[in-house]
């Protein structure tokens, strides 16, 4: 296991070192804008020069490793926040991104396997092909679309939440207010329909597979009700691969949702990309790159793992 | 006689010479099949078939993809370049629709002050004499009045001077949104006008107006907004109708009864310019050029001047977009691109992803690990930061359309290669396979001819599965602003989408329409796919 774990980690490290230096080449390759004033773009020409961004490409890619390395600096934001690193102006906007989208993970986690274990039991029967029906189209309808559902009829139309998320000081100056929070509902609720239907769809589909298994006929056959037998066989076995799926999804969290953190305001990383890219603050731009690649792959590993820590029969990597 | 040979006495004596044989002299050969035989694809698509879940989701895709091609034909009055700027973000309405609630109008909340501005538009198409008539003549279906109804009067505190609230009674009206541009002005040279009249006669549709005096009294002219042409009555310095006395002094008219309802029967006060003779004026001569070329500003009521200058009577059954253009129109073609772009880049995707996939898994080992390794790289990507990288780098070379494809097909087909990769291991090493060697065949043949087949259904399945993933991520790239595909003649889903994103609350209609097509497309595109899967893999049907 320690062998493979091991294995596992070189190979994401490797492969983030690709992407991250694929990605640099090709962001340095764009040109740079500069500001229109005279002053600023002399200013900002000079401190480019001290930092070697006029150096041959590789060079410049060696400096940014050796500085990610040596001092943890990925690099300076120039135009979102002026001369702030771009660590700081990352971590400032992660807190949000992660609130909202915890939030709509506690939401929805109990709801979408409590669902999938009804619909599990019912299957067949009307309870279980209307809450199929709801979860195919909850699946696909795309989240802006619930987004947009909410804002108009909870927002604008009741009055009930206010239109997008409240800036930090009208909200009393703390993320965990309860102004702040109410505020959050929209976002959340937007969220939480597609989060809902997929584990849904997926508890069900894993349940309804242990439910017919053998064991759980030896179980009835020992004389366990109904009842007994499925929360104590067929669910335990389902959630071998539900947890797993829960666990990159608190990751992912890590990201959370470009289109609802645009369509709230939500200040997050997502839109902190979307800023970058709009304003070419490169710098961000390539950090925010290297988080996202970070999240995807640690998501991947986290997952295959945990399939071992959850259920010791499973063995990774062994051939 | 038939029970005779069953008859176990008398079977025991059967004389020779009733024994024959049964098939003397006939040929013994086998059947020819009856039925046709029943191939792989036929077989899936008999399953397909009982599926009434895909079934209906492949009659709306082909709804919506007719819909997208037949509406440009249809609708040919509007060209894709037919825009309109005095119509832009109009609800629906159509002639036929009339009746049916398709008529343009949309409730809206007014102060007493708009609501008069808006019966205004009505009795000044009316009463285009300025004989004073009043407001209650134009209510009773008079066809050029925007308001349509009040449906509730109520009161709304609101912060006056010296923090006193005051309240302040609200009207809540449907109102014609096509009518409610009501009056403009517009600069045309001479020759025009006397076409405009004669137009007028043949008809008897009146377009040209009296112009408004530029007096003190002209609340357009108070405001500064000189295209605008609604104020043909006397207002205010804050745009309150006022009638003058006979002193010259200005009084205001009052608007609500005394029990807060809209009082109708109010007489507007026109403010028209008049010759010494005391007649209307129809134009001003704006200078420039010489006698025939300088040009008139005439007062239109657009309603009529949009049906001179079109041939038609506004016709939008879904309504005008930001810009003006037909969004009916507009919606077809973001569906063909959109449709476009998935299909082409399903297509591209399914040919790399089969070839990288049947490689892979059939030479196995270390060409496996390399292209494995390099997949798995680029799959390791973010899809949005391909996408950026791509529109930054190649859009102002090759157009944003092309770069977005570029980006979709960078790290798309890996998911196909890795199914095709499973099957060839599953297959490559069975008997049949292995004859095919000894036979000699070579290794072309054998990925192409005899394992490739095998993994067809995944593949048809997982290409119908990624469809309405492209859908989503080119409607969220253009949502977010990082694809920008808009243009003349061509939108996307998304970009009509996040054209509506900023404003839609008070115009839903601009929302709800690509917001309904995308995700019936994408519902549908699903149960489609899944269809497929289960047509192509009973045994996993069931299963997501």
């Amino acid at each position: 296991m320690g062998k493979y774990v091991l294995k596992r980690l070189v190979l994401m490290i490797f492969t983030l070192l690709v992407i991250v230096t694929i990605c640099f080449l090709l962001v340095r390759l764009l040109p740079r804008e500069f500001p229109v004033d005279k002053n600023q773009e002399a200013v900002l020409k000079d401190r480019f020069e001290a930092l070697g961004y006029n150096k041959p490409l590789l060079s410049q890619l060696f400096i940014y490793f050796k500085n990610i390395f040596t001092k943890g600096d990925f690099g300076t934001s120039w135009y979102i926040a002026y001369r702030r690193p771009v660590t700081e102006v990352i971590g400032q906007r992660l807190l949000p991104t992660v609130l909202v989208n915890f939030y709509s993970l506690i939401f929805s986690i109990p709801l979408g396997i409590l669902f999938g274990v009804y619909a599990a039991i019912k299957k067949n029967k009307w309870q279980d092909q209307v809450i199929s029906t709801g979860v195919m189209i909850f699946v696909s309808v795309p989240s802006y679309v619930y987004a947009f559902l909410v804002q108009y009829f909870l927002c604008f139309k009741l009055n009930l939440f206010p239109l997008t998320l409240k800036a930090l000081n009208d909200a009393g100056g703390s993320w965990f207010s309860g102004a702040m929070f109410h505020s959050m509902v929209p976002a959340i609720i937007a969220l939480s329909f597609g989060e809902i239907a997929g584990l849904c769809r997926f508890t069900r589909a894993e349940l309804t597979e242990t439910l017919t298994s053998d064991y759980m006929l030896l179980a009835r056959t020992k004389g366990l009700t109904r009842a007994q037998a499925t929360s104590r066989h067929a669910l335990k076995n389902a959630m071998v691969p539900i947890l797993p799926m829960i666990i990159s999804s608190f990751i992912g969290i890590l990201g959370g949702s470009f289109i609802i953190e645009q369509i709230f305001s939500i200040p997050g990383v997502g839109s902190l990309y979307i800023k970058s890219i709009n304003l070419l603050d490169y710098d961000v731009f390539m950090a925010d790159t290297i988080f996202y690649t970070f999240i995807g792959l640690l998501a991947g590993i986290v997952v295959d793992l945990s399939y071992g820590l959850i259920d010791p029969r499973i063995r990774m990597g062994e051939k | 006689m038939a029970n005779e040979f069953y008859d176990e006495n008398k079977q025991r004596h059967i004389p020779a010479e009733k024994l024959k044989f049964a098939n003397q002299g006939v040929k013994l050969s086998d059947k020819k099949f009856q039925d046709k035989p029943i191939g792989y694809f036929k077989d899936a698509w008999i399953r397909f078939c009982k599926n009434k879940a895909s079934i209906v989701a492949l009659i709306i895709i082909i709804i919506i993809f007719l819909f997208s091609i037949l509406t440009p034909l249809i609708e040919r009055r509007y060209n894709s370049s037919f825009m309109d700027t005095y119509y832009q973000r109009r609800p629906p309405i159509t002639t036929w629709g009339y009746n049916l609630g398709i008529d343009g109008t949309q409730s809206r909340d007014f102060s007493d002050k708009s609501l008069v501005t808006a019966y205004a538009i009505g009795v000044g198409a009316y009463d285009a004499l300025g004989e004073g008539k009043p407001i209650g003549e134009t209510l009773d279906g008079y066809k050029f009045q925007p308001i349509r109804k009040i449906t509730k009067t109520f009161r709304k505190l609101e912060a006056g001077a010296n923090n006193q609230n005051s309240e302040k009674v609200y009207y809540k009206a449907r109102i014609d949104r096509y009518l409610e541009v009501g009056f403009l002005y517009m600069d045309i040279e001479q020759s025009e006008y006397q076409k405009i009249v004669d137009w007028q006669e043949e008809t008897g549709k009146q377009v040209l107006y009296p112009i408004v005096a530029n007096n003190d009294y002209n609340y357009d002219v108070i405001i500064g907004s000189p295209k605008s042409a609604n104020y043909w009555y006397k207002t205010d310095a804050k745009g309150y109708p006022v009638r003058t006395t006979e002193t010259g002094m200005t009084r205001k008219i009052p608007l609500t009864k005394e029990d807060g309802t809209f009082d109708t029967s109010i007489v507007l006060e026109d403010n028209y310019m008049r010759d010494s003779a005391g007649n209307l004026v129809y134009y001003r001569n704006v200078g420039g050029g010489d006698h025939s070329s300088s040009l008139f500003r005439i007062r239109v009521l657009y309603y009529n001047y949009y049906i001179y200058t079109n041939g038609f009577e506004p016709n939008y059954i879904m309504g005008t977009d930001s810009q003006g253009y037909d969004l009916a129109l507009r919606l077809a073609e973001g569906i063909q691109l959109s449709l476009f772009i998935s299909v082409f880049v399903c297509l591209i995707n399914f040919i790399i992803g089969a070839m990288y996939g049947a490689v892979e898994g059939y030479y196995g080992g270390a060409v496996d690990i390399i292209l494995e390794r390099v997949s798995d790289i680029l799959a390791n990507v973010p899809f949005i930061v391909v996408a950026t990288l791509f529109q930054l780098h190649l859009a102002k070379k090759v157009g944003p359309l092309v770069s977005l494809i570029f980006a979709f097909v960078l790290t798309g087909w890996i998911g196909i290669a890795s199914r095709v990769r499973s099957q060839f291991y599953r297959f490559k090493n069975q008997e049949y396979v292995m004859a095919a060697r000894t036979l000699g065949a070579s290794d072309t043949r054998i990925i192409w001819k005899h394992i490739f087949p095998n993994t067809l259904g995944t593949i048809i399945t997982a290409s119908a599965l990624s469809i309405p993933g492209f859908i989503f991520s080119e409607s969220m790239l253009s949502f977010l602003g990082i694809v920008k595909l808009g243009g003349a003649g061509r939108t996307s889903l998304g970009t009509l989408l996040s054209d509506a994103s900023a404003i839609w609350m008070n115009y839903p209609h601009l929302m709800i329409f690509p917001a309904l097509i995308i995700s019936l497309l994408m519902i549908s595109f699903n149960l489609f796919g899944n269809g497929l899967r289960d047509a192509f893999n009973p045994s996993l049907r069931g299963s997501e």
